[in-house]
């Protein structure tokens, strides 16, 4: 009676085509709620290692036209039912799909978790298994660190809030369920009802954000490197200043959350630190590169200013250093000015590794953008360049603990209008914790014992 | 230590006679082997050193379940109660907590009586010094235990209930005796023969209020707290009918800032707060200058004075636990509105005691490096009579059942408050003495005190204390509750006009269609007994069957969500880990995971899931590994 998990299982690619796996006992049953083909045949009643012409509905919404591929337990990859679906309609489909497959009760694997079947279902040698834990526990640690890492900020703060609000409310139901002669719970009933529709319209709102795309971008992580005064800002404002688009705040949960978001020529770049981009005046080198080594850490592409009337120097050498693995976009600022230093110069600082593509600019005369923006989606389009596909993972791990969370609030809401004793209520507010929790990392533990006896005077 | 050569040959040694002693030593004579309870004094057999009450919330549970499998903590309570309360009546079923003042005396000579009559059963007066074990192949066996006299005796299994006993220190003010509570003679050898075995120890700490002469307290100040008019027994065995009787009162009454003044004054004479106590004292029951400190802003604390008993003067100051010298003592308490004049019979004093370190139990509560050799109570962390007396009944099962060679009898967290209980003990860092709270059983809507025969009566049957009669109608009862529920659900009423004139007059919606009686009554304003109007094919049925019924159609929603977690956590309960893994060879897991397993040992993938510092992904990566090597 294992649960049915589903993934989006190809990398994820702007061409638009992906996989969406399904796997476990139900997988047949679920797709089939959301998938029809022209001659109607449901999948459960189809032989088993077929493929299926049709589209995938939202009710009567048509989302995509795919192709599904039917394998029934034993002979599949997990030893289980799976079925996949072909997508065609890119990343947001996608997302829809995987979506509804949620929503028809599916859960999101956890990482490594169709090889974690595979082996545990036998399909896997034995031999392998060091290979398999290792899969799991590393898969585990980067789902961690993304899921952590686009979650932080304000965002973090209004979550946690909110589930300490949550908690306690628990805490308070329990001590006086534990300690009913010290204290009382009339007419709190209505009090914690209102408390509730307040704290599930909140959350609401951070659904309705996440669905807009407002919260966690699904985009390219770019690091823009380079020393003081090689005129980051000043290129930058060059090339993106019009077409920035800087994704607005909601209700002030993501202004440190949000880094700046840019759409050029249709692909979608996170600037990552943006306190580098905004020149300060804590211009010590030192913080300089401190600041890159972290923001470099996160990208997916980087960008390294330099200057080309200087020499370059250690700071530029330990960039280069960080960078060297990193898909890599040099400009070579200050063109217009006398050069000291050109793309030789810079190519001899890395060694043996990929070479940055190389761009002139100068923010004075205002050459060099439609190169770079040219470079730039020749790079994305022939799939040189990709984020990461956790991060819209998490995304979704995310909403869906927000709807979970949601729902149990709303459970808790009818129980109070159904006169349930409060007993009652703390069972749903107990697993809203819980999906709370989920979003940022925690979990419930001894929360809930240490809450009781820091807020309430207890005992004989 | 006196020398001599008398060997006794028992089965089982019992350590300690409180409330764990006295469960162990019942199940293991009961189930036929000759056993032997130590106790320092015969007369502290089932004494009751604190609080004048067995129940109340969670713990009114532990002593349900402890009838249920066989104990005697329900029956005692029964014969020997002066008050009786249900508390949490207005909420849910699952949070009904049963709770009666004791007489104290009464109790414990009653429990002495059981013990004195029981088959098998030998007490003996002395304290135990010294366990006494071989090692063979590096695994430690108990042989016996040697008591002070230097008497020998020799055994097959062991359990520890050595309560606040071990080292103990008592403290009041400045005033520090190093003796066990109330004045009882401490254990000061067995100590350190644990340590020399590498059975490890910590301190903890707990404390109990004055105990006052009721004639010098002005009972008119105060609000009077009566018990229940209808009295429900603790023990499935007793008739409801027998012990309907007279009851007294307890009373209340609050602190005031006249009061927090003093405490406030005088904490740097207070042990606590000058550093004299090192052991960790229970959040539960705070003492009053830790409610003071750390709830500043409260304004007042309740005061219960509780009877000690019948034929006593002595009252209990429930809520004032205190660890402060005399003079302060009896000046906070005069502050407080009817104590004007209270005179004090016995001062409150904190006790500081030796229990065992985390990770050395195994669910069997054996200790896992010494074959043989089990405990139970405040030595395994816990705090409370009843906690105590739950683990002093599985302790004694599975010491019996480990002479028998038998599999142990293990509760899991879906079955029992005691399953909650142990597997907390042996699974958390508890830094802290440990009571048991409807808010740490996941699983409570299942775990009702109304239906702790339901869940266990068969595992005591299966272990041999309940008998074939007993067992016979829990069979009976669960087939009758089962058959009229099925008959609520698939009798329909219909909407003719009589209904709906019936329906109104009771304040209920009227129906649009044929409607089951089970949906009737699911209504807040409808109950079994309104409903039988509509019920003309009803059989007449026993009063615990019909609250059974009741509760699960009423909840029917709720209960079957948690059926559904239970369900998944009994799958990871079932993944077993072998006795002989070595974590070092599962490389994937963090640090952090390997070295808490290597202390917990847990016996199954579910258990190493709830040790703190264990991730989702270490259990997946453990679960893969377990497939790798065949188990």
């Amino acid at each position: 009676m294992k649960d049915t998990i589903a993934a989006i299982c190809t990398a994820l690619s702007p061409s638009g085509i992906g996989k969406i796996r399904v796997s476990g006992s139900e997988a047949v049953e679920i797709v089939d709620k959301i998938f029809k083909s022209p001659g109607k045949n449901k999948l459960s009643e189809s032989d088993t290692h077929t493929i299926h012409y049709g589209h995938i509905y939202n009710g009567k919404d048509v989302i995509d036209e795919v192709l599904v591929l039917l394998m029934k337990a034993p002979r599949t990859y997990t030893r289980e039912d799976v079925v996949e679906i072909d997508c065609h309609g890119g990343l947001y489909v996608l997302k829809q799909v995987l979506n509804l497959l949620i929503d028809n009760g599916c859960r999101i694997a956890e990482p490594g978790e169709f090889t974690k079947r595979a082996f545990l279902n036998g399909r896997i040698d034995l031999t392998e298994a060091e290979a398999v834990m290792d899969l799991i526990s590393s898969k585990s640690e980067m789902s961690l660190k993304n899921s952590v890492s686009i979650l932080n900020g304000s965002l973090y703060k209004k979550i946690s809030s909110i589930r300490s609000d949550v908690l306690y409310f628990i805490a308070k139901i329990e001590a006086s369920l534990d300690d009913p002669e010290h204290m009382s719970l009339d007419g709190y009933e209505e009090e914690l009802k209102e408390k509730l529709i307040t704290i599930n319209k909140d959350i609401n709102y951070l659904i309705k954000s996440y669905d807009n795309g407002k919260i966690i971008k699904e985009g390219i992580n770019t690091a823009i490197v380079g020393k003081p005064n090689v005129g980051k800002s000043s290129i930058l404002n060059m090339i993106l200043d019009e077409e920035r688009a800087i994704v607005t705040d909601i209700a002030g949960t993501t202004r440190d959350t949000l880094e700046e978001t840019v759409v050029l020529n249709g692909v979608t770049l996170n600037l990552i630190d943006t306190a580098g981009i905004h020149e300060t005046k804590d211009s010590v080198e030192k913080i300089g590169i401190e600041r890159s080594i972290n923001s470099i850490s996160k990208a997916d592409l980087v960008i390294y200013i330099v200057d080309s009337s200087r020499e370059l120097d250690d700071s530029d050498r330990e960039i280069i250093s960080l960078i060297n693995n990193k898909k890599t976009i040099c400009l070579v600022n200050k063109s217009d000015l006398n050069k000291v230093t050109d793309k030789e110069d810079i190519i001899k600082c890395f060694n043996n590794c990929e070479l940055p593509l190389f761009v002139e600019t100068s923010a004075l005369l205002g050459t060099g953008k439609e190169q770079f923006i040219s470079i730039l989606s020749d790079m994305f389009f022939d799939g040189k360049i990709s984020f990461n596909d956790e991060v819209m993972i998490s995304n979704l791990r995310q909403i869906n603990s927000l709807k979970e969370s949601y729902e149990s609030i709303n459970r808790v809401i009818d129980s109070i209008d159904n006169e349930m004793p409060e007993d009652f209520l703390s069972i749903d507010l107990l697993s809203a914790y819980a999906s709370l929790g989920e979003i940022i990392g925690e979990e419930v533990s001894d929360d809930l014992v240490d809450k009781i006896f820091s807020e309430f005077c207890m005992g004989k | 230590m006196g020398q001599n050569n008398l060997v006794i040959e028992t089965d089982i040694c019992i350590i300690g006679a409180g409330h764990a002693g006295c469960e162990a030593a019942l199940a293991c004579a009961r189930l036929g082997l000759k056993t032997v309870i130590f106790t320092v004094s015969v007369e502290s057999i089932a004494l009751m050193p604190c609080n004048p009450n067995i129940g109340g919330t969670s713990k009114g549970h532990l002593v349900k379940e402890i009838d249920a499998l066989g104990g005697e903590m329900g029956k005692n309570i029964d014969k020997t109660f002066i008050q009786s309360k249900m508390l949490n009546l207005s909420k849910g079923p699952a949070v009904h907590s049963l709770r009666a003042q004791a007489d104290k005396a009464d109790y414990s000579h009653s429990m002495r009586d059981i013990l004195e009559n029981q088959e098998h059963l030998t007490i003996k007066q002395g304290e135990v010094c010294e366990i006494l074990f071989e090692e063979v192949d590096g695994l430690k066996k108990v042989t016996g235990v040697k008591i002070f006299t230097g008497t020998t005796y020799k055994c097959k299994a062991i359990v520890i209930c050595s309560g606040t006993y071990l080292n103990a220190r008592c403290l009041c003010g400045e005033a520090i005796t190093y003796t066990g509570p109330n004045g009882l003679q401490a254990a000061t050898h067995l100590s350190k023969c644990l340590k020399d075995m590498g059975v490890t120890l910590r301190r903890f700490k707990t404390g109990t209020p004055a105990r006052m002469d009721k004639r010098s307290l002005d009972f008119s100040k105060m609000e009077e707290q009566k018990g229940d008019e209808k009295i429900v027994p603790f023990s499935f065995s007793t008739n409801p009918a027998d012990i309907q009787k007279e009851q007294v009162s307890c009373y209340l009454t609050y602190t005031n800032n006249d009061t927090h003044e003093i405490i406030r004054a005088n904490l740097d004479r207070s042990p606590i707060y000058a550093g004299i106590i090192e052991g960790t004292g229970p959040r539960y029951c705070p003492s009053i200058e830790d409610k003071v400190v750390k709830f500043a802003d409260k304004e007042r604390h309740q005061v219960f004075i509780e009877p000690e008993g019948l034929y006593t003067n002595e009252v209990y100051v429930g809520g004032m636990s205190s660890s402060l010298p005399e003079d302060v003592q009896l000046k906070m308490y005069r502050t407080v509105p009817g104590m004007e004049n209270c005179k004090i019979v016995r001062n409150a004093y904190a006790i500081e005691y030796d229990c065992l370190t985390p990770g050395l139990l195994s669910p069997s509560l054996e200790i896992k490096s010494v074959s043989g050799l089990f405990s139970a109570g405040q030595f395994n962390g816990s705090s409370g009579y009843e906690e105590a007396a739950a683990q002093g009944l599985i302790a004694g099962i599975n010491a019996a059942r480990k002479v028998l060679g038998k599999n142990p009898l293990i509760l899991d967290r879906s079955e029992a408050y005691i399953g909650v209980l142990i597997d907390d003990l042996v699974t958390k860092e508890n830094l802290e003495p440990y009571r048991m709270m409807t808010s740490r059983a996941e699983y409570r809507l299942l775990l009702r005190q109304d239906n702790a025969d339901l869940r266990l009566r068969k595992y005591g049957y299966e272990v041999g204390l309940i008998s074939q009669e007993q067992y016979d109608y829990i069979l009976y009862k669960q087939s009758a509750i089962d058959a009229e529920v099925e008959r609520l659900n698939n009798t329909f009423v219909g909407s003719g006009k009589e209904n709906q004139k019936y329906l109104e007059e009771l304040g209920s919606a009227p129906l649009h269609t044929a409607t089951s009686l089970a949906e009737l009554l699911c209504r807040p304003e409808l109950n079994y007994d309104n409903i039988t109007y509509f019920d003309t094919n009803r059989c007449s049925l026993s009063e615990d069957i019909i609250e059974q019924v009741c509760i699960q159609i009423k909840y029917a929603g709720y209960i079957e969500r948690q059926s559904r977690q239970v369900a998944s956590f009994k799958k990871m309960e079932k993944k077993l880990i072998p006795d002989d893994i070595n974590y070092d060879d599962v490389s994937s897991l963090r640090l952090e995971a390997r070295q808490k397993l290597k202390l917990f040992k847990p016996l199954s993938v579910g258990q190493a899931s709830r040790i703190s510092g264990v991730t989702p992904a270490d259990i997946s990566v453990l679960l893969v590994y377990l497939t790798s090597i065949g188990k």
